[in-house]
């Protein structure tokens, strides 16, 4: 890797966006679950939802803390590292940024600070319904900025004029259908890995016999929604990816490794070894037709290969290297789609054995399995982000603007290496208290809180202790 | 060359606003993150310093994104010429509002007293670095930057660090300062309210040296007295005359008086920096024809007439559930107080 502007800040974007992206899932998945689990108390009036809206709070709101922070840096980082795209695409870009604080982060962290607070001072529906409101705040988050991406992605409402995109039609810009495909598809995997986050952690505590009643009520609740995320996920990535052979062929041909136009029909490649220099894919596995309905919904058609869109590139923007990362993409791809298929399995069976034969009790096998699978959805939700984004290449705005052209020009390789270093070194520090504090919460448990609690009643309660109030 | 308009100037305005509304909440946060080396004794007070501002302070951080969001949008020349431009300095103060903004959660997850105190001098630090920072950037902002034609700058030290911008720097962390000691006085009891009081007292002296330091270094380092003599000069009195109420109001006890006055200098001074700016952008050292000026630097008009009408549809709810939690949470938090943090 060479040390030039661009790499730098591609290196930059890439780890503060991969990083950013562990708690932006987290957030919103672990905010619905808490949301659901004190839903159901108020309904059910059973305190142990409550404690359960308590538990998994503490770490939704130890997730919201890195989230926020580290999702500065992203605002900062357009202008400071892509000050060229910021020119270029401010009008568009720049004012959904806008909206998503105005709308968005303003709900979130006023009704965060309420409902974290607010525990006696308001009853328990509107109580409820703050954590509702944080995570409609999130959602909207999620929009306004997946806005901006399919922006990105599929540029349209704009008009090139003075060498900028100036927005012509807002409305235009919501009606992307690219943004419906990003959102569905996000808020699917966030929900998956929320699920699967409350149940993997249950599972553990459960193999270790502590808490039962409460973990196995989590660890059901955490399946259910885990199944309901990984099977949303699994139909609106199709559609998504559907929608990349009219939009963004190169990305889907890269993801199939197809470097040569497929036959009709076309077989789709289960596992192949891509080759970029030669631009050929080696020992592929192949299962015949399968790329044809995948792609089509029917056992015919073509795919066009690599070579052929690369020289329909150039004849259209000139010459110019138009091959994405074609390895990274090809795996990501396998490995975001064989998550998701495995994640449906692993919930079926967890809820199976957990809620018909009720015997999951006293299968650690499986408890670990559901356990170790808490990892998997962080590594599809970033897989599936390094297909979307690094299949962008060489563009930033797909067609309209390169990557070459964004980069700040007036930004030092030592000011570049400095902020890499220092993210670095941050996220690495972050990321470890992170982990250390849900090891040490969740080892705790949830009745760690209630004891505290009780301390504070009864400091309360002391006669002494009123002089304060004076 | 385009006359300016309406939204062009209104949008100005907004970040404007958006800026001294950050400064005026966050602050306070700043200072109270101050306070909790500074002024807090012991466990108990840092707990009960940090529940004076735990439910409100993120919102308050929200100001910034927000004002952020608005330059990129409305005035992309400006959002990208300053963010890459001053490049370190923006580094420097995310570091600060990174450290700072995890720190209320990761302090109440750590159960020794030792742990707890890396947690609070991450605070104290993270609430130090962004006020100076900030009043280095915009001090030195409306001296003069190496802007090119282009409008990239391409500065050295010697531009970031100038006397002026050192001062602008001091004058701003010192200013949040007080306005947190003044936040402090308005939301505790015990102790911790006294020694509040006491160190504004003091600390007004120096903030009244400082005030007259920073009006001759704005005279000989701007051309603000030059452009716009009115009303900078009414704004700078202005900031002298709330300092005095502000001063009066710590030493009669009148809490919320120097609490409104301490918030109002923030937003004087802020409307000094916007108004002597005005009608540019960024201020080129180079060459006046380098400046970058509003009518230039902003969005087509169809993105802030979009924008306009968007915005003023939600803030009103904003400000209005935000000012809510300022009524839900008004009581004052005393010593040993359980703190949800």
């Amino acid at each position: 890797m060479s040390f030039d502007i661009l790499s730098l800040a591609r290196f930059q974007f890439a780890m503060t966006t991969v990083f950013h992206y562990f708690f932006v899932p987290l957030s919103i998945g672990l905010g619905l679950a808490v949301a659901i689990m004190e839903t159901i108390y108020v309904v059910k009036k059973d305190d142990m939802y409550k404690d359960m809206a308590k538990f998994w709070g503490k770490i939704f709101l130890l997730s919201f803390a890195v989230g926020v922070v580290t999702g500065i840096i992203q605002e900062f980082q357009f202008g400071m590292n892509w000050s060229d795209y910021s020119r270029f695409v401010g009008d568009i870009f720049g004012s959904l940024l806008a909206m998503e604080a105005l709308m968005a982060f303003f709900l979130e962290s006023t009704f965060i600070g309420l409902w974290m607070f607010g525990w006696d001072k308001f009853n328990k529906k509107v109580h409820a319904l703050f954590m509702w409101i944080v995570v409609l705040g999130a959602v909207l988050s999620a929009f306004w900025i997946l806005v901006a991406n399919s922006f990105m992605q599929h540029p349209v409402g704009y008009v090139i004029n003075n060498g900028r995109a100036e927005l012509n039609d807002f409305s235009i810009l919501l009606t992307n259908p690219k943004v419906w495909y990003e959102i569905s598809h996000v808020l699917s995997g966030a929900i998956l890995l929320g699920g699967f986050f409350v149940a993997g952690l249950a599972a553990f505590r459960l193999i270790a016999k502590k808490d039962i009643e409460f973990n196995r009520k989590s660890l059901n609740l955490g399946l259910m929604i885990g199944l309901v995320g990984a099977m949303m996920s699994g139909a609106t990535g199709h559609i998504q990816t559907q929608a990349l052979i009219a939009d963004q062929p190169m990305k889907f041909a890269a993801t199939e490794g197809l470097y040569e136009d497929s036959g009709d029909p076309a077989a789709w490649t289960a596992i192949g070894f891509p080759d970029t220099d030669k631009k050929e894919t080696n020992w592929s596995i192949e299962v015949p037709y399968l790329l044809s309905i995948l792609a089509f919904n029917k056992p015919e058609g073509s795919i066009p290969g690599m070579n052929t869109i690369n020289q329909e590139l150039i004849a259209e923007h000139g010459e110019m290297d138009y091959y994405p990362p074609v390895k990274t993409l090809f795996w990501s791809f396998r490995i975001m789609a064989g998550s998701g298929a495995l994640l449906v399995l692993v919930a079926m069976a967890g809820l199976w054995f957990s809620m018909r034969k009720k015997t999951l009790m006293n299968m650690n096998w499986l408890l670990y399995i559901i356990g170790f699978t808490l990892f998997i959805p962080f590594i599809a939700n970033t897989t599936g982000w390094l297909v979307t984004e690094l299949g962008r290449f060489p563009w930033t705005v797909y067609g309209l603007y390169t990557m070459a052209d964004s980069v700040s020009p007036n930004v030092s390789v030592a000011s570049l290496m400095t902020s890499n270093i220092v993210y670095f070194l941050l996220f690495s520090i972050l990321g470890g208290v992170m982990v250390y504090f849900v090891r040490k919460e969740v080892i705790a448990g949830p009745y760690a809180i209630k004891k505290d609690e009780d301390k504070h009643n009864k400091k309360n309660d002391d006669p002494f202790e009123k002089e304060a109030f004076k | 060359m385009a006359d300016l308009s309406t939204l062009q100037l209104l949008w100005f305005l907004l970040i404007g606003i958006l800026f001294a509304g950050f400064f005026f909440l966050e602050g306070f946060d700043f200072g109270v993150g101050m306070s909790i080396r500074l002024l807090a004794k012991d466990k108990e007070e840092r707990d009960q310093l940090i529940g004076t501002i735990g439910p409100v302070w993120d919102a308050n951080e929200v100001w910034l994104i927000t004002a952020g969001g608005a330059m990129f949008a409305a005035f992309p020349h400006w959002y990208a010429s300053l963010f890459s431009g001053y490049y370190l300095i923006l580094l420097m103060i995310l570091f600060g509002l990174i450290i700072r903004g995890v720190s209320f959660e990761f302090r109440s997850n750590m159960e020794t007293e030792k742990g707890r105190s890396i947690w609070d001098w991450t605070l104290f630090i993270g609430s130090i670095i962004p006020p100076f920072f900030f009043g280095l950037m915009f001090t030195s902002m409306v001296q003069g930057m190496p802007l090119d034609q282009d409008g990239n700058m391409f500065a050295t030290f010697t531009d970031y660090f100038t006397p002026f911008s050192v001062v602008g720097g001091i004058a701003l962390t010192l200013l949040c300062f007080l306005h947190g000691l003044n936040y402090i006085g308005l939301k505790t009891l015990g102790d911790i309210r006294v020694r509040a009081n006491s160190y504004a007292k003091k600390l007004y002296l120096v903030l009244f040296a400082g005030l007259i330091v920073f009006a001759i270094l704005l005279y000989t380092s701007t051309d603000f007295f030059k452009m716009h003599f009115v009303a900078t000069t009414s704004l700078l009195a202005l900031m002298i005359v709330l300092s005095l109420l502000a001063t009066y109001g710590v030493y009669k006890g009148k809490e919320f008086l120097a609490f409104i006055t301490s918030g109002l200098t923030l937003i004087s001074l802020v409307a000094l920096l916007f108004v002597g700016l005005f009608p540019r952008v960024m201020v080129s050292s180079i060459s006046s024809a380098n400046d970058i000026l509003i009518m230039n630097a902003s969005s087509t008009p169809y993105t802030l007439k979009v924008m306009t009408w968007m915005s003023l549809t939600v803030l009103p709810f904003v400000l209005a559930y935000q000012g809510w939690t300022y009524h839900v949470f008004k009581q004052r938090v005393k010593k040993d107080d359980a703190v949800n943090y």
